[in-house]
């Protein structure tokens, strides 16, 4: 947590094209050493691209990335210090519970059989069954597991919550939580629904149509950010630095903003925000932005100071 | 486990003071004594799924306040006594309530609006505490 340790990803104006399309655009941000990372957008984001980037299955189109301190893509040596969880969570169905362990062993030089089996143990799982018959969030376990084996320095998983119910995604993210109080591990998740991870995460990466909109802590964003209400605003008001979303209802307007300082003007009543409230806000604003196509307003909140 | 923490999502209070209040809240209750370990964190991951720091921030935050004390390598435990009002005491402020309840009643206010009045002296006495 101390600002001495170097991020474990590093990304500076970041982008990947496919054609015409670009799936990410000058992204540049930091993911700090022993966070758990939400990283927020809606489907189609660039968050996947993002991931692949990172886990050195994409070569950037511009920009780099640096993860653990080298390059994903080129530095062979740092693929066993990353765990990736696809999106599909790919498993041989045909395979036992054991010969997957067994197959996590060959492929990975520093496989730790034994925390694997204990999990799967804690989590009842039957080693001799066929991977095929499992349930859904048995199978979404075994993949965190086999990730977890590989006793990853960095943890990414995509989407890892998608197809789970709501007690098979409580028991993943147990187990992931658990990883994550042994220390040395930086944890990267992504979803389309920041209630799925507001408990787990301590930082937030919101991108949305391909750029980033947002990367801080997640205390220091709900502390920056309030709810204002009352009339609509004419000018500045002293202690906003930013107005990041606003709703009309006739005279009256309820605004998110940005602060700066202490809003003592009486005109409005100032409330706190919810986490859920500030990403709605910022991606709103992206839609926006989209829309009429002005150059990004949103870069400069890009860099984790 | 001598306590079992559970998270509201409701309430909008951040996770890591409703876990600290809990632990007062058991000190208060006697529930928790000197002595007695918290749970460890891995323990309270385990349960609530919840990121590991949200429980280091709730232990900091009893440890700044004196009430528990981090042992290197073995836990936080439980450092002083935090007795709540006697059972003699509780009935007596009890029916001192009761008895402004009924007085607000008689007036008019109704259960919401007690609560709003409530809410607002708590806040203005815990400030000029502070102050």
């Amino acid at each position: 947590m101390s600002a001495t340790i170097a991020p474990a990803l590093i990304a500076e104006d970041l982008g990947k094209r496919y054609g015409k399309r670009w799936a990410l655009a000058s992204c540049s941000l930091d993911v700090p050493a022993g966070s758990v990372t939400a990283l927020v957008g809606p489907n189609g984001a660039g968050k996947t691209t993002l991931l692949h980037l990172a886990a050195g299955l994409l070569r950037p189109s511009t920009g780099r990335v640096e993860v653990l301190g080298g390059d994903p893509a080129r530095d062979l040596g740092l693929l066993p210090r990353i765990g990736l969880v696809a999106q599909d969570m790919p498993l041989y169905r045909g395979l036992t519970v054991r010969e997957t362990l067994r197959l996590g062993h060959k492929l990975n030089p520093r496989w730790d059989g034994a925390m694997a089996i204990e999990r799967l143990r804690q989590l009842s799982i039957d080693l001799d069954q066929k991977v095929g018959t499992l349930s859904g969030g048995q199978r979404a376990q075994i993949a965190l597991v086999v990730a977890l084996g590989k006793r990853p320095e960095l943890l990414l998983l995509d989407e890892p919550l998608a197809a789970l119910d709501p007690l098979a995604r409580r028991e993943f993210m147990q187990t992931l939580m658990q990883s994550a109080a042994d220390g040395g591990l930086t944890i990267v998740l992504s979803s389309h629904l920041i209630v799925d991870l507001e408990r787990v995460c301590d930082h937030l990466v919101l991108v949305a149509a391909g750029r980033l909109q947002l990367a801080d802590d997640i205390d220091a964003l709900l502390a920056s950010h309030k709810v204002l209400v009352g009339p609509r605003p004419t000018g500045a008001i002293a202690g906003v630095a930013d107005v990041v979303d606003e709703a009309r209802g006739g005279r009256q307007a309820s605004m998110v903003v940005r602060v700066d300082g202490p809003i003592h003007d009486p005109r409005w009543m100032v409330e706190d925000v919810a986490l859920e409230e500030v990403v709605l806000a910022y991606l709103s604003q992206a839609q926006e932005a989209a829309s009429v196509r002005r150059p990004h307003a949103l870069d400069v909140v890009g860099a984790v100071s | 486990m001598a306590v079992v923490f559970r998270l509201s999502s409701q309430s909008g209070v951040s996770a890591y003071l409703q876990i600290a209040k809990q632990v007062r809240t058991a000190m208060q209750l006697g529930l928790l004594q000197p002595g007695d370990q918290l749970p460890t964190v891995k323990e309270v991951v385990g349960t609530l799924a919840i990121n590991p720091n949200t429980v280091l921030k709730a232990y900091q935050l009893l440890e700044h306040q004196g009430l528990v004390e981090g042992r290197q390598g073995q836990g936080t435990f439980v450092s002083v006594a935090l007795p709540g009002p006697s059972p003699t005491q509780q009935a007596s402020l009890r029916r001192s309530l009761d008895r402004w309840v009924r007085s607000a009643f008689d007036v008019g206010l109704d259960a919401e609006g007690i609560a709003a009045m409530v809410d607002d002296r708590l806040h203005e006495m815990t400030i000029e505490d502070i102050a």
